[in-house]
């Protein structure tokens, strides 16, 4: 039975009234996308279906929602696939190689990584331009990428610090190679690490608005969040319902990716894996 | 090849000069060392005396700042690790966490592209004779430490190399057990005839298993010689010290006129000793206790078959080991008989007499 401290109860009740916004927020968006009027989160209309009519046609100059589904999941599914990858090698050179100038490549991605990346949006925008990548989804999912690699290198090498020495030796005796030692034996021994960077940086990237909205203006390869802004800003009177129908549409991913994902964010935040 | 070994081609080991830095720590003073094929050799020392680091430089895991790496006739001191030929068993045993025993014992054959059913044939086999052919499917954290400990040994030795390196292989395991290893890796080395190096701390270990000890203290070779040799001859005081349990009473002092003279002890010694300041030891178990050496017993430990008596002779204290009960006096008369008496000089080096 887990220990309960003592007054258990107050600091659930504490708790409780700080998340409550948010539960009312997601309470709203279940109850509008199935209601004509919401006054406040009591439906006052009928229950319908027709807020959820944007699945089957598009709505007003916007792409199909498909169109842009597609491309969100392009677009997580690409920086986690990146991410994950050139991390675990930057990382495991990091913490396993020597190279000149080691310490000083750590330093560096330890500003990065807490560099605001906001800042760079203008000259990002100019490489991609120099790059004929602007207003296409490659050139959002580098930008991304880079951004969320010094996250992805300090996790990872936490990671791959927590193999033995002795194991890699061990390894070099039997006759791998580095590059063999860091697929065969480094790389399954950090896939906790690997798993949890892969959920991280997807449901970040899920989320994502600032760098699709700046870098995409076609229609064509919209995303999710670009889609669902353009509900609340534009020149038309906001739809409600339908704003908190997208919103559910939008959410629902990152929800299953995030329960399948929990455990191994769990053990991101452990930070280590056990042998 | 590895037949060819077993008739007696194994592979001897020759170090020239061998040394290594870590930034200013001299981690090893240049060595010479040879090794005949086919021996079970023991590195004995204090943890950081350059036993280990030795073993790495043969292994090819540290590349040495000098010298040369001899197996047999092939100079390997600048060949990454996968080609010289070693297996090696790690303190932690070293496993492969992800896979089965089987696996990690196939591993080093897989990395030389060994066809698979060839691969089965030689795990099955050597999983046989280490006893862990039932545990084979099972990940190294289902087995006991025993089994892991096997396993490893099957991992160095499965690709029959020239060279089995063995980084103190039984410290992770039971007292019990240990016992039992040590008679079994010291079986399997005289059945494969496979050449092997054995680091450890532990004495008795070096002592009861390899054919010949070399001692290291300070990144320094002391001395090189049989467990017999170490015993009756240690090289240097460090040696005279280190082998042998209890240790070695060693007294600073000088030798004049027939006698061996330290603070209130006085010790006759033959007369052709050379004279001046020098050191003398005598083992525990080879001081008497009668004779006209009067001390004061200050200590006594049954040890099951022996008593361990603590004695004090003036101002120095001294350890005897007897199998006789001794008197319940508080004043022993103790002697050092002279064929059993070391002499070493100021530096610790010892002096033939």
């Amino acid at each position: 039975m887990p220990l309960r401290p003592r007054g258990w109860w107050l600091i659930l009740l504490v708790l409780a009234a700080i998340t409550l916004p948010i539960v009312v927020g997601y309470l709203w968006i279940v109850i509008g996308s199935f209601n004509t009027r919401v006054h406040g989160i009591t439906p006052v209309g009928e229950w319908t279906l027709e807020n959820w009519r944007f699945l089957g046609e598009r709505v007003g100059r916007r792409p199909p929602i498909w169109t842009a589904l597609l491309n969100t999941l392009l677009f997580a599914g690409g920086v986690s696939l990146l991410v994950v990858t050139v991390s675990a090698m930057a990382a495991y050179a990091i913490s396993r190689l020597s190279f000149p100038g080691r310490g000083w490549f750590l330093g560096l991605v330890l500003v990065l990584h807490a560099f605001p990346a906001v800042s760079l949006l203008i000259a990002s925008y100019y490489v991609l331009r120099v790059l004929g990548l602007f207003d296409s989804l490659v050139g959002v999912v580098l930008v991304m990428t880079s951004f969320m690699m010094p996250f992805g290198i300090w996790l990872l090498k936490g990671f791959f610090d927590g193999i033995s020495w002795e194991m890699e030796m061990a390894a070099l005796v039997d006759g791998a190679s580095r590059w063999r030692i860091f697929r065969t034996i480094a790389l399954p021994l950090v896939r906790p690490g690997l798993f949890a960077l892969a959920v991280f940086t997807f449901l970040v990237a899920w989320g994502e608005f600032i760098l699709p909205y700046t870098f995409i203006v076609s229609g064509r390869t919209w995303t999710l969040s670009i889609y669902l802004q353009s509900m609340l800003g534009d020149f038309e009177r906001a739809d409600y319902g339908l704003v908190a129908a997208v919103g559910l549409f939008y959410i629902l991913p990152a929800v299953a990716v995030f329960l399948v994902g929990q455990r191994y964010l769990l053990d991101m935040y452990f930070g280590g894996s056990k042998g | 090849m590895s037949a060819d070994r077993r008739n007696g081609g194994a592979v001897p080991v020759s170090l020239r000069g061998l040394a290594k830095r870590f930034g200013s720590v001299q981690a090893l003073k240049p060595l010479d060392l040879d090794i005949a094929g086919g021996e079970l050799i023991a590195f004995l020392g204090p943890s950081g005396c350059g036993k280990t680091t030795t073993l790495l430089l043969i292994a090819g895991i540290y590349r040495a700042d000098e010298g040369e790496i001899w197996f047999g006739d092939r100079r390997v001191d600048g060949l990454h690790p996968r080609d010289r030929d070693v297996g090696m068993v790690f303190q932690s045993y070293a496993l492969y966490p992800h896979l089965t025993l089987f696996e990690n014992i196939a591993f080093p054959l897989r990395l030389k592209k060994v066809p698979n059913d060839e691969v089965k044939r030689r795990v099955e086999h050597i999983a046989e004779v280490l006893g862990i052919a039932e545990q084979l499917h099972r990940r190294p954290s289902q087995v006991s430490g025993g089994q892991q400990q096997r396993a490893a040994i099957a991992r160095a030795q499965v690709k029959e190399p020239s060279i089995l390196l063995l980084d103190e292989p039984l410290s992770n395991l039971d007292a019990k057990i240990r016992l039992q290893a040590r008679g079994e890796i010291r079986r399997l080395q005289k059945e494969l005839g496979v050449t092997s190096i054995l680091v450890t701390h532990d004495q008795s270990e070096a002592l009861a298993m390899a054919d010949r000890v070399a001692v290291f203290s300070d990144g320094q070779l002391r001395q090189f010689a049989t467990p017999d040799e170490l015993y009756a001859r240690p090289a240097d005081a460090f040696v005279a010290s280190f082998v042998g349990f209890p240790p070695m009473n060693l007294f600073e002092g000088e030798v004049r006129g027939g006698e061996f003279l330290t603070d209130g002890l006085r010790v006759p010694v033959p007369r052709s000793w050379p004279e001046g300041r020098a050191r003398l030891g005598i083992r525990p178990e080879h001081v008497r206790l009668e004779g006209d050496v009067e001390g004061e017993m200050v200590g006594f430990e049954p040890q099951g078959r022996e008593f361990l008596v603590n004695v004090r002779v003036g101002a120095r204290q001294l350890q005897v080991l007897t199998t006789a009960r001794p008197p319940d006096t508080s004043t022993l008369r103790l002697s050092f008989p002279p064929d059993h008496l070391h002499l070493f000089d100021e530096e610790g080096a010892r002096l033939d007499v």
